[in-house]
């Protein structure tokens, strides 16, 4: 008779739980949030031990498929899939078929054949992930599209302001710059709203989208209210999304002198963060880029944990405790 | 200015249905006796002679639409439609004859492309259709087509749609030179510095979903510009799918001062607002955008008052593949003629928004006056132009519904109220279910 040998719970892959995707922040709620955060915690934790590697998503397949340049989001959904040691796969638009042609659907299609897991997705068009997640069976995770959202970026900023300050409700938030081309903006917005905090958006006149207010934050064109926020949150002037001739400010400098965060600008013990890629001396003054208040290089840290704590939710749909033992016996 | 296939003229009579010309100042039970493609006679318990029988009892028979708004997209896009499947699409929808659009490839700005639609037309087109001819030599808004040799080529007027007429000195010229057309100038109004990039209204949902807005003035302030060329050079003109609540208050002030300038409306501004772009779904994408409730109120009571006269669909077919995109990459443009009707008697009729006379009337006789095409009348003498509706048939709009080669309707999946029974288009049965 032959030994049939039962793979032991922890090393099962977890059940295949209904679809879900990662797409806006607009379909989350506190809760989801709250786990996500709480989940993202439990994987920094795991992160300090010798061997990080866990082997909770064994035998997934994640695929990353960028249409845009980027350093810190691909790379940190990459290492967070193989964290859990999933199989990941990275195409990026130049040098793939996106090069002769071929169209977003069919692009999915053919990844969609592998069957993968998780499909992550950057593209410069509002609603590609949407696109992907109608013709592929994967789980979709949005890496930003277009000026929509970048709800991943949204999370990592949560977890940083709540490790930084030890709260989110009733946090005053004052996000500044470029809020027009914005989908960090956007999905920070509602993110902020969803726990409770308060924002105001500073900028000048044509970077400040038309009834923005409504999305539940105030808006201005005066520096000066950064003043009194517990955090300031300064956006890339996204030189490479402005046509030319738009005239949006007359030019970087005078963007520089009105409403560039300089260290006359804050306060002391106020929190300063920004998503990435600084432009340091146009929207940020190197002096406070290089504070110790600069909370930079922690958001980098908790974009991995955060994006390991989404990739493992929509596997496994809900949070359980890392265990332990068992990592340390696959390791 | 309507070409068609010659047809034998035929001999029907429609039995028992509730006649309602509301411009002729009928609504009662009749027959109605058609002989050789003419309204013979209009009475109760008609001789139906050996005439093929339509029963009409529960059904609603009313003058047949006219739909001045139309893409055929022929020449150079017939995949997504040609005379022929756009004819049968808008007798399908209960129109007896549509105009199409010169924004093809190429565009139709000189008599020997008109000549061969025309030629066309008379080859396939399942009801009369008309053609309107650009403006400007390549709708490129430099220089002026020929347009004395064009209308009396067969134009049914002139536009640049899709385009506005940039420049003012250039629009001034078309509308002096036009006179001598005796042909209708319909404008697009789009001033393009403020629309530029723009995916859909500007407003709270564009700001919250990041799209580059397409603001209302943007259409507004080009409404006021041609209103007032129009004014001062004492030329009528008609305004193509208006979206903004700015205009229809331009356009009601300069009727008011006696300015000859029509409206026209589409269904779709008519029925949705720039929430439903939420969804990212790309068959609402359309130029003019979707806009707020606002400008939605205002379009409607421009149509109720009779300063918006005509509706028009503004049927712009296009390849699925095309549309199956990332919203911000699909090109503008939604289909209409088959659902038309449907979709504003279950929006704007049924719930009690406006009366069913003032929605047959704007479908019918207001696009006829505008352009000057002969009115689709119920009397006797006139030629058939009916439509037979059913007013409580309910159903899904799917895909295999419809007659055009393009399926980009905003209405996939919805269950709406109002089916077209029968068409009969310049005398002849040109559609019935």
């Amino acid at each position: 008779m032959a030994d049939i040998r039962v793979m032991r719970e922890d090393l099962r892959p977890p059940a295949t739980p209904p679809r879900r995707h990662f797409i806006s922040i607009k379909d989350i709620t506190r809760d989801d949030i709250e786990r996500l955060l709480a989940t993202a915690r439990t994987f920094e934790r795991s992160l300090e031990r010798e061997v990080k590697k866990l082997p909770t998503l064994k035998g997934r397949l994640v695929i990353n498929v960028f249409y845009e340049s980027s350093t810190r989001t691909s790379s940190s959904f990459e290492l967070a899939a193989k964290r859990l040691s999933a199989d990941t796969m990275s195409i990026k638009s130049s040098g793939s078929s996106v090069d002769k042609g071929e169209s977003l659907k069919d692009t999915a299609i053919t990844l969609g054949a592998y069957d993968p897991d998780v499909i992550v997705i950057r593209h410069p068009q509002i609603g590609a992930p949407q696109l992907v997640a109608r013709v592929t069976e994967a789980h979709v995770v949005n890496a930003g599209d277009g000026k929509h959202q970048h709800p991943t970026q949204a999370l990592l900023d949560l977890y940083t302001m709540r490790e930084a300050l030890g709260r989110l409700e009733g946090l005053h938030v004052a996000i500044v710059g470029d809020v027009l081309h914005s989908r960090v903006a956007r999905s920070l917005i509602q993110a902020l709203a969803l726990v409770g905090a308060h924002v105001t958006l500073v900028g000048p006149p044509a970077l400040l989208p038309r009834e923005i207010e409504e999305m539940g934050c105030e808006a201005t064109t005066e520096i000066g209210t950064i003043a009194g926020a517990d955090v300031v949150y300064i956006l890339r002037m996204q030189r490479e999304r402005m046509q030319e001739g738009a005239n949006y400010v007359p030019s970087l400098r005078e963007y520089t002198t009105r409403w560039g965060v300089t260290p006359e600008r804050l306060r002391p013990g106020q929190k300063v963060m920004h998503p990435g890629p600084m432009n340091r001396g146009v929207e940020i003054d190197p002096r406070v880029a290089d504070h110790a208040d600069a909370l930079i290089e922690t958001q980098v840290r908790a974009g991995l944990v955060t994006r390991m704590a989404v990739l493992y939710d929509l596997l496994t749909n809900g949070p359980i405790e890392v265990k332990t033992e068992s990592v340390l016996e696959v390791a | 200015m309507l070409f068609g296939a010659e047809k034998t003229k035929e001999n029907i009579v429609v039995r028992g249905a509730r006649v309602l010309d509301p411009v002729a100042g009928i609504d009662a039970l009749l027959d109605v006796r058609v002989d050789d493609g003419a309204i013979a006679a209009l009475g109760t318990e008609l001789d139906t002679n050996s005439h093929r029988v339509i029963e009409g009892e529960g059904l609603l028979l009313a003058p047949a639409f006219v739909d001045p708004h139309v893409h055929l997209r022929t020449p150079g896009r017939e995949d997504e439609e040609n005379i022929a499947s756009g004819t049968a699409a808008a007798a399908a929808g209960g129109y007896c004859a549509i105009l199409a659009m010169p924004n093809t490839d190429p565009v139709v700005d000189s008599a020997a492309t008109l000549g061969s639609l025309i030629e066309a037309a008379h080859a396939e087109a399942e009801i009369p259709v008309g053609f309107l001819a650009a403006i400007t030599k390549g709708q490129s808004g430099a220089e002026l087509t020929e347009m004395a040799e064009l209308a009396a080529a067969g134009a049914a007027g002139f536009t640049d749609d899709g385009m506005p007429v940039a420049a003012p000195g250039l629009m001034r010229r078309a509308l002096q030179y036009g006179s001598v057309t005796g042909r209708r100038i319909a404008l697009h109004c789009e001033e393009t510095t403020l629309s530029r990039d723009g995916q859909m209204h500007e407003g709270a949902v564009s700001a919250e979903l990041g799209f580059t807005g397409y603001p209302s003035v943007a259409e507004s302030l080009m409404v006021e510009r041609d209103l007032a060329l129009a004014a001062y050079e004492r030329q009528p003109l008609h305004l193509l799918h208006l979206s903004a609540w700015e205009s229809v208050q331009a356009l009601r002030r300069a009727r008011a001062e006696g300015v000859e300038a029509t409206g026209e409306v589409t269904p779709h501004h008519l029925c949705l607002t720039d929430e439903a772009i939420r969804s990212l779904d790309p068959n609402l994408k359309m130029n003019p955008p979707l806009r707020s409730g606002s400008d939605r109120t205002a379009l409607i009571e421009g149509l109720k008052d009779g300063t918006i006269t005509v509706i028009g669909t503004d049927h712009a077919p296009h390849a699925r593949h095309e549309k199956d995109v990332p919203f911000e990459a699909a090109p503008f443009g939604v289909t209409g003629l088959e659902t038309a009707f449907a979709s504003l008697y279950t929006h704007l009729v049924d719930p009690g928004i406006i009366v069913l006379e003032t929605l047959l009337e704007r479908m019918s006789t207001g696009p006829a006056r505008a352009y000057g095409l002969p009115e689709p009348r119920i009397a006797v003498g006139a030629q058939a132009n009916l439509v037979l509706l059913d007013l409580n048939a309910s159903y899904r709009i799917t895909e295999e519904t419809f007659r055009s080669r393009s399926v980009n309707s905003w209405l996939l999946g919805e269950t709406v109220k109002g089916k077209v029974r029968a068409t009969i288009a310049a005398g002849r049965l040109a559609f019935s279910a």
